[in-house]
């Protein structure tokens, strides 16, 4: 299928962006890595009048340390995440998640700020973001501002982003301690999006669980946190009994669809073997 | 398997077994070939088709002004236009004498009856213009109610597809053994019997799902026409364009160029190939469609569809004394080429390879408002086959008797080759013994077995399930005579000729069109032996009418029986022709040379020979050869089959049953074929490996799902699931070898082996795991919410929601009918 016509910007820096941006009038879409863009055009889904390319801005890519935090570019792409020895060492979580994306081509094409501003509930990164506290820096005509995860993804295909804003990086806090970490998806083929998956980071103290952060994707129209099971473990033993207890509350609070790979109750019944099982590894059990 | 290119060193090796590499696969793969839709002409024009986003209703108005306006586009028309000279999409196989055909327009005229269907075409001067004009096409329809349950559509009072038949049933089809006597009668069978098992088994709907989409060009030259399209049945289209339009035969060439892929998709004649040659007739250019993904999923024929009520007698000590069988076969909305003709093929192998003494078949083809039904690879078989195998578990369960006992103690014995079955068709030749054994050692069945064991008794979350198919398949499509007494409008021969060049190169010209099974290797397999000449030396050509005139094309694992045959045939005649020439050269008698390795040599005088590549050249120039024959050693032959072969195999697959989940895991799956002798092994492999992926796809992922308004949901590969490599085992096969006595080569098929015996396997491998947690049926495909369903709430995991997938932006729209819908504006940012 051929997509509908549409204006084209290729900048090659953030203000260039921002400006091609502001000039692209009322419905201007940031192609990043183009793997969900460019099909939904294709199907006449989406028919933008301005696509801003933005796979020439070289500043939004890779990955370096600010302090405490890690700071992902957002053109940064799903392989080099994979490869990354920063991201590997201190958010292991996000390498995870990010090797279960799609198929090889996509993730060299794909990126890791693309696949978040997307905001689609059934795609694996937004639950780990939130799992892991990121915050979201946008770039906009009056400067950049600063977005946590709870707040960054609004609805269904819907963030904080405004109109004329773009995002440029995601920082990722260093996790210090004894931190273990698990990606648990469940789809039906290896190349299909997440019917339900869990993210969990488990920090471990003296044979307790100290704290659990748990992301949930495609439990809703966003990504959501397992609160009440968070709030179960914390300073709970790290027992199989315990994490089993504390993951049958992991759908509480979720509202998900009803689709062919699933109905609502079904899936409110895998978020908790999912979660049993992120946490459990997650734990070292 | 190995990949060995090198052949024995002393005597030149056979060619016949040798596991070549395809010499079709690098211009196939890298695509420097001619794929259709690579084809442009002068003045090309492009067609678009405005698409029906509503599955029944009549069409109270259509306003194509706006598109007729838009930039380059040339030609708008609607179904009223095009009423007169359309005709109807023709259905060869009319099952029953009384069987009801409500016609098949190509483009709709007053009402639709599936969603997809052509209301409008456009015609551009470029694909994006008459793609643009689509969207401008204003289509008013009054909703009609859409009749989409098979069984509701057969109740009493059900709404009707077509108003202006009496009822949704086109035809009522029977097979009775006892009235054909080829059995005993099948309801004193019943009454008779200790033991009774009855089962509704489901054949959900799946799309062929080919990797080249349809595609078609038709150039008009003077009052000739060609048309390229990416057809299984080159032949088949034009008589039947032919027919359609009235354009007469022989101003009509069709050319199946490489075409990437049909599985029986393209065992058609579809509505766009008769549009383009209705608009390349009327605007006097070239004209061309090619479909989108979308419209391939919803309006490309769909396959199976087929609601089962089986029913097996037997004794208690595990005979079975009959079979019963009632269906109701998804027809859609119309009759496309063979749509009613499907089942009836599946009517005759439900007995599978077991001694039922009594046996009836009845279906009823029933109308639906969903795209047809058609061929797809087994088209009926698989139906069949999943029917019996899984109703022998049943019995099994019933009896308490393993499954494999139950099947051993019925199968047909090695020595009872050739055997007649309860539907009166005789099985050539084989040994299930053989195969089953092969089989268990190859899957570690012992092992496997223990292990289930364990897991049952330490209540593992994940638990073991081993099934079984021991399955027989009908190939070899088909002897001519045969098709006749069902009623089928052509033969089931084939033609072949072989054209010796001047430099002893050989160009064989087969009828039997290709689309991927690799028929130019194996076929120069076969020349290369019966000529003696090299298989370098071998060129096949294949799939235009005018340079190939007759044939009946692929489908049914027909090419290599039925084609090869005629190959076969053809060669052995251009070696009689060279002998009359070689004895004349050698000056010595026919009776007293013998042809081996190419050569005529002429018997006890060393040294006096002649190589059948240098008689090539010799009748070429035609200065020295015998009086009594014409200067040509070019021969034609045509074969035609008296029985059909039937390759068999066992099949096991073992399977991790995730309880919590509900998901289930290939753990292990092997299987024996023997599909006659081997042409080329690494072909046979292949087909075997893509066969097993379709037919474990059928029990585990695809399904072609309708709303309940009649809009196919799985509109799109998010949604159609359609497995990869990655999602499937590794696959342990072997053979065993029983040759096909109908015919020279040996071979009895091999193209639907793996599709047609795997599914029941699969199905019956989930159900043996989870059996004992009071399971006795799931639903197909087995999504893992059905499986955890069936487990924990009963039943056989119950319908599925009809909404697409929220990934993706909920890509399962309609947009290729053009239709804007609240998704198009969808927020967020990508």
């Amino acid at each position: 299928m051929i997509p509908a016509p549409f204006q084209y910007a290729r900048p090659t820096t953030v203000d260039e962006a921002l400006q091609a941006i502001a000039e692209g009038g009322e419905d201007v879409k940031i192609l990043a890595g183009g793997q969900s863009l460019i099909p939904v055009m294709r199907l006449r889904l989406a028919a933008p009048e301005t696509v801003v390319d933005i796979t020439r801005v070289g500043e939004l890519r890779g990955v370096r340390e600010d302090g405490d935090a890690l700071v992902i570019g957002a053109m940064t792409t799903h392989h080099d995440v994979i490869t990354d020895p920063l991201i590997a060492q201190y958010a292991p979580l996000v390498a995870e998640a990010t090797e279960t994306v799609a198929d090889r081509q996509v993730r060299y094409r794909g990126t890791f700020g693309g696949a978040l501003a997307h905001a689609d509930p059934a795609g694996d990164l937004p639950a780990v973001a939130l799992a892991l506290d990121a915050e979201f820096v946008i770039a906009g005509p009056g400067g950049r501002r600063t977005v946590p995860a709870a707040d960054f993804f609004v609805d269904y295909l819907t963030t904080a982003l405004e109109e004329g804003e773009l995002l440029v990086e995601i920082r990722v806090p260093k996790l210090t301690g004894q931190w273990g970490m698990r990606y648990e998806k469940f789809n039906r083929v290896a190349q299909a999006w997440s019917i339900v998956a869990v993210a969990a980071a488990v920090r471990r103290e003296d044979g307790h669980i100290a704290e659990a952060r748990i992301g949930l994707t495609n439990m809703g129209p966003t990504p959501l946190r397992a609160r009440a099971t968070e709030a179960a473990l914390a300073g709970a033993d790290a027992t199989p009994e315990a994490i089993a207890s504390a993951a049958r509350q992991a759908a509480e609070g979720t509202s998900p669809s009803s689709d062919l790979n699933a109905q609502a109750d079904y899936r409110e019944h895998l978020v908790q073997v999912l979660t049993r099982r992120a946490v459990s590894a997650a734990a070292g059990l | 398997m190995t990949v060995t290119e090198d052949a024995a060193t002393l005597a030149p090796a056979k060619e016949v077994g040798q596991p070549r590499r395809r010499k079709e696969d690098a211009r196939l793969i890298t695509g420097r070939t001619t794929w259709t839709d690579n084809m442009v002409l002068p003045g090309m024009l492009h067609l678009a088709v405005v698409r029906s986003p509503v599955a029944h209703a009549r069409i109270t108005g259509i306003d194509v002004s706006a598109a007729q306006q838009a930039p380059n586009v040339v030609a708008v028309y609607t179904g009223r236009d095009l009423a007169e000279e359309q005709g109807s999409i023709p259905c060869a196989w009319p099952v029953t004498a009384d069987m009801v055909n409500p016609g098949h327009p190509s483009i709709a005229v007053d009402q639709v009856n599936h969603v997809g269907e052509a209301v409008a075409i456009v015609v551009g001067r470029s694909k994006v213009a008459a793609t643009d004009a689509v969207e401008l096409v204003d289509v008013d329809y009054e909703l009609l109610p859409p009749v989409l349950d098979l069984e509701e559509a057969v109740a009493d009072g059900a709404d009707l597809v077509h108003d202006q038949l009496e009822s949704n049933t086109s035809y009522h089809f029977v097979f009775d053994a006892g009235e054909a006597g080829t059995g005993t009668d099948t309801e004193q069978a019943f009454a008779d019997a200790e033991v009774v098992v009855s089962r509704r088994l489901v054949q959900q709907r799946l799309i062929p799902a080919f990797m080249e989409p349809r595609s078609v060009v038709v150039q008009p030259q003077g009052d000739n026409y060609t048309m390229w399209s990416a057809t299984q049945v080159p032949h088949v289209l034009r008589v039947m364009a032919a027919m359609v339009t009235g354009i007469p035969e022989h101003k009509l060439r069709v050319v199946a160029p490489d075409v990437g892929g049909g599985f029986g998709g393209k065992l058609q004649v579809n509505p766009e190939e008769i549009l383009c040659l209705l608009l390349a007739r009327r605007l006097g250019k070239p004209v061309k469609w090619t479909e989108t993904r979308s419209e391939s999923l919803m309006a490309a024929h769909h396959g199976r569809g087929q609601v089962q009520f089986i029913d097996i007698a037997a004794d208690r000590e595990g005979n079975v004394k009959g079979l019963r069988v009632r269906l109701l076969a998804d027809m859609g909305a119309y009759l496309r080429l063979i749509t009613p003709g499907v089942p009836a093929l599946g009517a005759f192998m439900f007995p599978g390879i077991y001694k039922f003494p009594a046996y009836r078949f009845e279906c009823d083809g029933v109308f639906t408002n969903k795209v047809p039904t058609d061929a797809y690879r087994g088209a009926g078989r698989p139906e069949a086959t999943f029917a019996v195998e899984r109703i022998m578990d049943e019995l099994a369960v019933e009896l308490g008797m393993d499954p494999l006992e139950l099947r051993r103690k019925n199968w047909i014995k090695a020595e009872e080759f050739p055997f007649t079955t309860v539907a009166g068709l005789e099985y050539d030749s084989g040994d299930y013994e053989q195969a089953t054994q092969k089989a268990l050692e190859l899957l570690g069945y012992d092992e496997l077995r223990a292990e289930q064991k364990r897991r049952r008794e330490s209540n593992d979350p994940v638990q073991l399930g081993i099934g079984f198919s021991t399955f027989t398949e009908m190939c070899g499509l088909a002897p001519s005579r045969v098709l006749g007494s069902l009623s089928y409008g052509a033969g089931g021969w084939e033609s072949a000729s072989i054209r010796m060049l001047p430099t002893g190169k050989v160009e064989v010209v087969t009828g039997s069109t290709p689309h991927g099974q690799g028929h130019e290797t194996a076929w120069s397999q076969l020349v290369a032996d019966q000529l003696g000449v090299p298989f370098e030396d071998v060129e096949v050509l294949h799939g235009d009418t005018a340079v190939a005139p007759r044939g009946m094309d692929t489908y049914g694992s027909r090419s290599l029986v039925v084609g090869g045959t005629a190959v076969v045939k053809a060669a052995e005649k251009v070696v009689a022709k060279a002998r009359k020439v070689a004895a004349h050269l050698l000056e010595a008698s026919e009776d007293d040379l013998e042809f081996a390795d190419g050569k005529f040599a002429v018997r006890g005088t060393p040294g006096a020979s002649v190589g059948i590549q240098e008689i090539a050249l010799a009748v070429f120039a035609a200065h020295n050869y015998p009086e009594d024959v014409e200067p040509s050693i070019d021969a034609e032959a045509t074969f035609d089959p008296v029985n059909f072969s039937f390759p068999h195999g066992t099949h096991l697959c073992a399977m991790d049953v995730d309880t919590d989940t509900g998901m289930v895991k290939i753990r292990k799956y092997a299987c024996v074929d023997d599909v006659g002798t081997i042409v080329n092994p690494l072909i046979v492999e292949g087909q075997i490996h893509g066969g097993l992926a379709q037919g474990i796809a059928q029990a585990l992922y695809e399904e072609a799902v309708y709303d309940a308004d009649g809009n196919l949901t799985t509109g799109s590969f998010v949604d159609y699931l359609v497995p990869s490599a990655a999602d499937l085992p590794h696959f342990d096969t072997a053979n065993t070898v029983h040759v096909a006595p109908g015919n020279p080569i040996g071979a009895k098929g091999v193209g639907e082996a793996g599709c047609i015996a795997s599914t029941p396997a699969v199905v019956n491998a989930a159900l043996d795991a989870v059996r004992h947690l009071g399971v006795s049926d799931i639903l197909m495909p087995l999504t893992p919410e059905r499986v955890w369903r069936a487990i924990h709430q009963g039943g056989d995991g119950g319908d599925r929601a009809t909404a697409g997938t929220n990934a993706y932006g909920g890509a399962q729209t309609e947009s290729t009918a053009g239709v804007s819908t609240p998704a198009s504006s969808l927020g967020g940012d990508r």
